[in-house]
């Protein structure tokens, strides 16, 4: 069956033992996570993983279930990228002797990149996209000696007009007064 | 303000204010601030002391099984909740109501390799539905609240408390909790109105419908209405093997159950109906055989509390999302009442095979060699109770002919280790039965290999008094382990010979009266004599070793490929 990738945001309570709960179900099924993002989310006391992942739809769909069966799970979804738009943050960090003969701002204008830091060590530049983005600026400096590079896990919105973790909290808060 | 209490006397009142009055379990150093507490029993919750916690743990479920009601499990720290782990795997997988609460060393010493401390949560996440740590005697109460409302809605699962010493010895007052509000839970779905209308259309327009019975009509309480359901519209009905008692085994529509050794009637009839309604199932493996060739006719209607369900074995066409008991009701007045009476005869030419070819020799219970046969010794035991008795099965053949021997009068007659297969479960969830149910006769048919693997309990039978009849199908082999060398690993019995104690001799240590039943003439009257025995009774039973369980549909075949002996697949006319 076709792999691709795919995007997976969970929204969650905010305890303890979730990621647990979330990554096992992966690791359960053999699937390897390609990046893992979780932080606190807009509606207060939910937290969002965001989680990529490389599986066919079948596979992807048997596994939003199996998270959404937790308890602690408020819901699950799965996006392909025409669904969604969506982020990575890089840091680089050059020796400053080696970009000084450069022109910095010509690198930083080319890639959409930023200068975050210039230290007589070292310069760190920020760069924010889509994965092969990253790749390209990472190649550009590779020639001057990159000493440390990172780069986050993916972050997404969806496209969609409705904001359907709302929805299900407002319809759950109803119930709540039934 | 009203007075601070410890944590520990919160546990045991909250447990009383969420209807507990038993418990099993085994105590040790991290959860003696409990048993102190126990040991007041001030609220009427008895504790019965388990040999093992794996023990506790299995007779929790039989109690749990029985009864409907929460099994209950206290155990100590590391090894003691490590012990739970199987019990708890087996809960999840069979849909049983079960709270354990663990000990933990205090919260300063977590994470320290302390003396009895494990990674308790981290353990029990894959095999729990929920589970929590507790470090502050006020998160008490909510937390058990909690833990006794996800335990038992929605589809039932095991749920674990792990209660760090801190929370056991600090103090804090208590509230009683009303049974919470879980907003990422929704423990009662309502199935969809459209959908219920569509199911009953295809019902009504089917020639060929077959009802598919899980468990779940036991857990919802749906026995009434599947019935009803099943009268009206003439529609056979086949069971899993935990769906066995939803409707007693001689109502016209039964035809009997599913399964790699179930009956031929359903199975092969799985392929030729028109319509499938499954309800509370959820096509296990061992039901379906190769899922590439089953039911290729049908429509298949699902309904299941457990969204993750659906489309996970068997692509459905019809998804019921709710509790089988209300999906049915919604069903029952828009199905119409129709005869189908050829359809329901088909499945009887298939019984009568099976009866002529694989059962006849069972129920004459003599093997050429002087033994006994598993099947025959099952129906005459059941029908010396009336088959009005709770049957507890262990795992292997013993558990396929108590299955497929037995008859149901009753709901909630049948409890059997179903996902997991769980050897060593019998005894104790047979004593956890009774203690559920005191009023029933409770039976347990059990091997030589599974009862060795938690005989200790014998101990729980000795000291609380429990009338359990254990029926010892002792053929001093691993008998499935056996027959399926036999079938495919060339009659080579690696590991499967057992070298066995006197059972007879060991229940008496235990002070439970016991027989030997060494040949078929002798077992009408050691089966009245156990039967007249007021408390436990062990019958150990010879069994001939070559007993082999038939019909079976060897693993990879279609539901409809049935071996119906060791060389002949059944040909339907």
């Amino acid at each position: 069956m076709e792999e691709q990738l795919f995007t997976i945001a969970v929204f969650t309570e905010n305890r303890v033992s979730l990621l647990h709960q979330i990554s096992m179900i992966f690791s359960r099924r053999c699937l390897n996570i390609e990046s893992l993002t979780v932080s606190a989310c807009s509606i207060e006391g939910v937290h969002k993983f965001t989680i990529t992942c490389r599986s066919n739809r079948p596979m992807m769909e048997h596994v939003i279930k199996q998270i959404e069966k937790r308890i602690d799970v408020i819901k699950a979804f799965l996006y392909t990228d025409d669904e969604i738009l969506f982020q990575e943050v890089a840091l680089y960090k050059v020796p400053t002797d080696n970009v000084v003969n450069m022109n910095i701002e010509e690198i930083v204008r080319k890639h959409g990149a930023r200068v975050l830091e210039i230290h007589p060590d070292y310069t760190v530049f920020e760069k924010t996209g889509h994965t092969h983005e990253i790749k390209e600026l990472y190649d550009h400096l590779k020639p001057f000696g990159i000493r440390q590079f990172v780069r986050s896990g993916r972050v997404a919105v969806t496209r969609s007009s409705r904001e359907l973790v709302d929805e299900f909290l407002e319809q759950r808060s109803k119930c709540i007064l039934d | 303000m009203e007075e601070k209490i410890t944590g520990s006397e919160i546990l045991i009142r909250a447990l009383a204010d969420n209807g507990v009055d038993c418990v099993f379990g085994y105590p040790g150093g991290q959860i003696m601030p409990v048993y102190d507490k126990i040991y007041e029993n001030e609220q009427g919750v008895f504790h019965y002391l388990a040999r093992h916690e794996q023990g506790a743990i299995h007779a929790a479920e039989g109690y749990a099984r029985a009864t409907g009601r929460t099994g209950v499990v206290i155990t100590t720290s590391g090894p003691g909740a490590m012990n739970l782990l199987t019990g708890l795997a087996d809960a999840l997988m069979d849909s049983t109501p079960i709270v354990a609460i663990s000990g933990q060393v205090g919260s300063a010493m977590l994470g320290k390799d302390a003396f009895q401390e494990s990674d308790v949560i981290s353990s029990v996440l894959p095999v729990t539905k929920w589970a929590l740590q507790v470090r502050r005697p006020e998160d008490i109460a909510p937390a058990l609240s909690r833990a006794f409302y996800i335990a038992n809605s929605g589809r039932p699962g095991p749920v674990v408390i792990d209660l760090a010493r801190d929370a056991q010895v600090g103090t804090a007052v208590y509230e009683k909790q009303t049974i919470p509000f879980i907003r990422s839970y929704n423990s009662n779905p309502e199935p969809e109105k459209e959908a219920i209308e569509e199911a009953a259309r295809l019902i009504n327009d089917s020639k060929r419908p077959l009802v598919l019975a899980g468990h779940g009509i036991m857990i919802s309480g749906a026995e009434k209405v599947l019935a009803d359901l099943v009268e009206k519209g003439e529609l056979p009905v086949g069971t899993t093997m935990l769906g066995l008692s939803s409707i007693p085994s001689d109502h016209p529509q039964y035809v009997g159950m599913l399964g790699m050794h179930g009956n031929l009637g359903p199975n092969i009839n799985t392929n030729h109906a028109d319509v499938i309604l499954a309800v509370g199932m959820r096509f296990d493996d061992r039901v379906t055989g190769d899922i590439k060739k089953y039911a290729p006719n049908a429509k298949i209607i699902h309904i299941d509390i457990d969204e993750s369900e659906f489309d996970k074995m068997i692509k459905c066409d019809i998804h019921l999302h709710s509790d089988a008991r209300k999906t049915l009701e919604y069903l029952l007045p828009l199905i119409e009442r129709k005869s189908r009476k050829d359809w329901r005869a088909s499945f009887d030419v298939h019984r009568l095979v099976e009866e002529e070819q694989v059962m006849a020799r069972e129920l004459a219970c003599e093997a050429p060699n002087g033994k006994m046969l598993m099947g025959g010794v099952v129906r005459k035991v059941c029908e010396a109770f009336g088959n009005d008795a709770v049957i507890v099965t262990d795992v292997g053949q013993n558990q396929m002919f108590a299955v497929k021997y037995s008859k149901f009068n009753k709901s909630r007659s049948l409890i059997s280790s179903g996902g997991l297969g769980t050897m060593g479960f019998g005894l104790p969830a047979a004593i956890g039965a009774k203690i559920g149910e005191p009023n029933r006769e409770v039976v347990l048919f059990c091997g030589d290999g599974g009862l060795q693997m938690t005989i200790e309990e014998l101990g729980m039978i000795m000291e609380y008094g429990v009338g359990v009849k254990i029926v010892l199908l002792n053929n001093n082999f691993l008998g499935n382990v056996r027959q399926w060398q036999h079938l495919f690993f060339k009659s080579r019995y690696s590991s499967t010979p057992m070298v066995n104690p006197d059972f007879k001799m060991l229940a008496a240590a235990y002070g439970i009266k016991g027989a030997d039943v060494a040949c078929a003439a002798e077992l009408d009257a050691a089966i009245e004599e156990m039967r007249k025995c007021e408390g436990a009774y062990l019958l150990n039973v010879n069994i001939d070793e070559t007993d082999m369980v038939f019909p079976m549909t060897p693993g990879g075949n279609g539901v409809d490929e049935i071996l119906l002996n060791e060389s002949e697949y059944y040909k339907p006319v």
